[in-house]
């Protein structure tokens, strides 16, 4: 069976926004409608958005680190929201796993917003029904679109490529790969929910250079050699 | 959570109507085992009557929580996985069955249609009254367990939810039936005022109890768990919007906690010691307003509990909501 997710690297996410900006510019203008917002441009602006940024500080000044963190619908693959449901607006496809709500179904209950620990669902102020991340499953299911582009929107937009979409149950997927060989990890496993959505951990990058690499200390030359030296440029500056 | 006043409505209403109902029905059972005087048929179709219009008023409040209330009739298909689906069945039932008892009182068909043992008449009052009983008390459990089934409100999760709604509603239902029998002049007023200050112990002690559970609860997800990062010191520097998001809205009540503390203290007086008073004066004083003012103090009461209800309840979701900027 097929699982679609995202797979989120935190190590190189920068915090851009240009996932949460595709997103919206995507699915504002899809068949389902619009994202509608409320007071764009003045103050407290607010709207629907299916993905959102944020930003959490680790540690104690000034030994800090900042973490960026995209937040969307996980795919649950148990997902509590489906069930309790009372119209069947919420469900998930068997074919592919994602998440979905049907627009024309739901009644604006928000029940199902109440179970998702994550706070992923949203309810749109102007249509009255109850919106989520699709995974773009308008593009990621059209066949005129070429095999780089049946992505969703915010996979294409990540700059430092942060973002990375395929199958998780499929072990040699791109995604099952970063997951298995970089630590992937789910948000909240307490609950029993299974996010399909992974997350890639933060790494320290270090790099460690000895003496003997800046200086050649095994330079065959050297052995033989009866200059004495004065400080001038050699050989051995040289960078191979 | 937000508290909707929607859903306060809903709750508090069906459950005086329900309880009502109970009443109505108790009093005829007891006429029947003659511990009391029976009544006109008359008396308990209005009464049911009355317990109708608050399941009414229960309804259309529930219509102004729902964003697309035109297609509400959805709402009766997932009944084997959502309580609340099993509620908007139920709940229609339960009004269908308060009218035909209340219809069949007023129409007289209380000839026996066949005898139980050596003494027990029963008609089809009698019937109804036990088929809406157990109706009632199904919804007593959907409405309840709504909440009490979201395991992610760890305050709600638990069956101390259900007894509460229970109690209070059948508490409520029976202080309206002595405010009603008071109101007609019926003596019937002590018997059910005994039993709604019975039912109204019975729920405050269940409250304490859920009040005590929730002061005590081990919250099972951390900002840790929230966003997966093993450090002591972790705190969120923005949510991604300035303006807030469905996200503050539904789940923060925004009230400070003095707000929280005062109305926790308002309802525990409003529903136990002052209707209990009440009913308690207006037994010696034989006074037909009190029981109407002990109904009204004690459902204004259940309001504020209701709304405390919701403002006690913490969503794991705001973990990933703690600052704006
Ligand atoms: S993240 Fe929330 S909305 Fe998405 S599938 Fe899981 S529980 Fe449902
Ligand atoms: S808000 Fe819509 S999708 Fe969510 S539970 Fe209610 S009907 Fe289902």
């Amino acid at each position: 069976m097929t699982q679609l997710a995202l797979v989120i690297d935190l190590n190189v996410c920068v915090g851009c926004h240009a996932c949460v900006t595709s997103c919206k510019e995507w699915n504002t203008s899809g068949w389902a409608g619009p994202m509608v917002d409320q007071n764009p441009y003045d103050a407290s602006p607010t709207g629907t958005f299916f993905n959102r940024v944020q930003t959490f500080e680790v540690g104690t000044f000034p030994n800090t680190e900042t973490v960026h963190f995209p937040k969307s619908c996980l795919h649950c693959e148990e997902p509590p929201c489906v069930p309790v449901c009372p119209t069947g607006a919420s469900y998930k496809r068997p074919d592919n796993g994602v998440v979905l709500v049907d627009y024309d179904k739901c009644i604006g209950c928000k029940y199902c917003s109440w179970a998702c620990p994550y706070g992923a669902r949203e309810v749109d102020e102007e249509q009255k029904v109850m919106k989520k991340c699709t995974l773009c499953i308008d593009r990621i299911t059209d066949p005129k679109l070429s095999e780089r582009d049946r992505k969703p929107s915010c996979v294409l937009a990540c700059p430092s490529s942060a973002r990375l979409f395929g199958d998780v149950h499929d072990p040699d997927s791109e995604v099952s790969i970063a997951i298995r060989e970089r630590g992937g990890y789910q948000l909240m496993p307490e609950w029993g929910t299974k996010p399909a959505n992974h997350y890639l951990p933060r790494q320290k990058t270090q790099m460690h250079i000895d003496q003997d690499e800046l200086t050649r200390v095994d330079n065959p030359l050297r052995k033989e050699d009866l200059t004495t030296y004065t400080g001038e440029e050699t050989l051995d500056d040289v960078a191979w | 959570m937000h508290p909707a006043f929607s859903v306060i409505f809903l709750t508090t209403l069906i459950g005086a109507g329900q309880g009502l109902y109970l009443a109505m029905v108790t009093g005829q059972l007891y006429a029947i085992a003659q511990f009391v005087e029976a009544q006109k048929d008359q008396f308990y179709a209005i009464g049911s009557l009355v317990a109708l219009v608050f399941l009414i008023a229960g309804l259309v409040a529930s219509f102004f929580h729902l964003g697309r209330p035109e297609r509400a009739w959805r709402a009766a298909s997932k009944w084997r996985t959502s309580w609340l689906s099993r509620e908007v069945i139920i709940l229609p039932i339960v009004m269908a069955l308060v009218f035909a008892y209340a219809a069949a009182h007023w129409m007289g068909w209380t000839n026996p249609l066949f005898q139980l043992g050596a003494s027990l008449q029963v008609d089809v009052t009698l019937l109804l009254g036990i088929v809406g009983t157990l109706a009632s008390l199904a919804l007593f459990v959907c409405t309840a367990m709504i909440y009490a089934g979201v395991k992610f409100l760890q305050e709600w999760h638990t069956p101390l939810t259900v007894t509460n709604f229970i109690f209070f509603g059948a508490a409520s239902g029976f202080m309206l039936a002595a405010a009603y029998s008071a109101y007609i002049g019926n003596p019937l007023v002590t018997f059910f005022g005994t039993w709604a200050v019975i039912l109204t112990f019975v729920g405050i002690g269940s409250r304490l109890m859920h009040l005590r559970r929730n002061g005590r609860i081990k919250r099972k997800s951390t900002v840790q768990t929230a966003i997966g990062v093993r450090h002591n010191a972790l705190v969120q520097r923005s949510q991604g919007a300035m303006g807030g998001s469905f996200n503050t809205r539904e789940f923060f009540h925004g009230q400070s906690d003095r707000v929280v503390d005062m109305v926790r203290y308002a309802f525990l007086i409003l529903v136990f010691p002052l209707p209990v008073l009440l009913i308690g004066a207006a037994h010696v004083t034989e006074s037909p307003n009190l029981p109407i003012l002990a109904f009204l103090v004690q459902f204004v009461g259940l309001m504020a509990e209701r709304w405390s209800f919701f403002a006690e309840a913490k969503h794991p979701q705001n973990l990933y909501y703690q600052s704006v900027a």
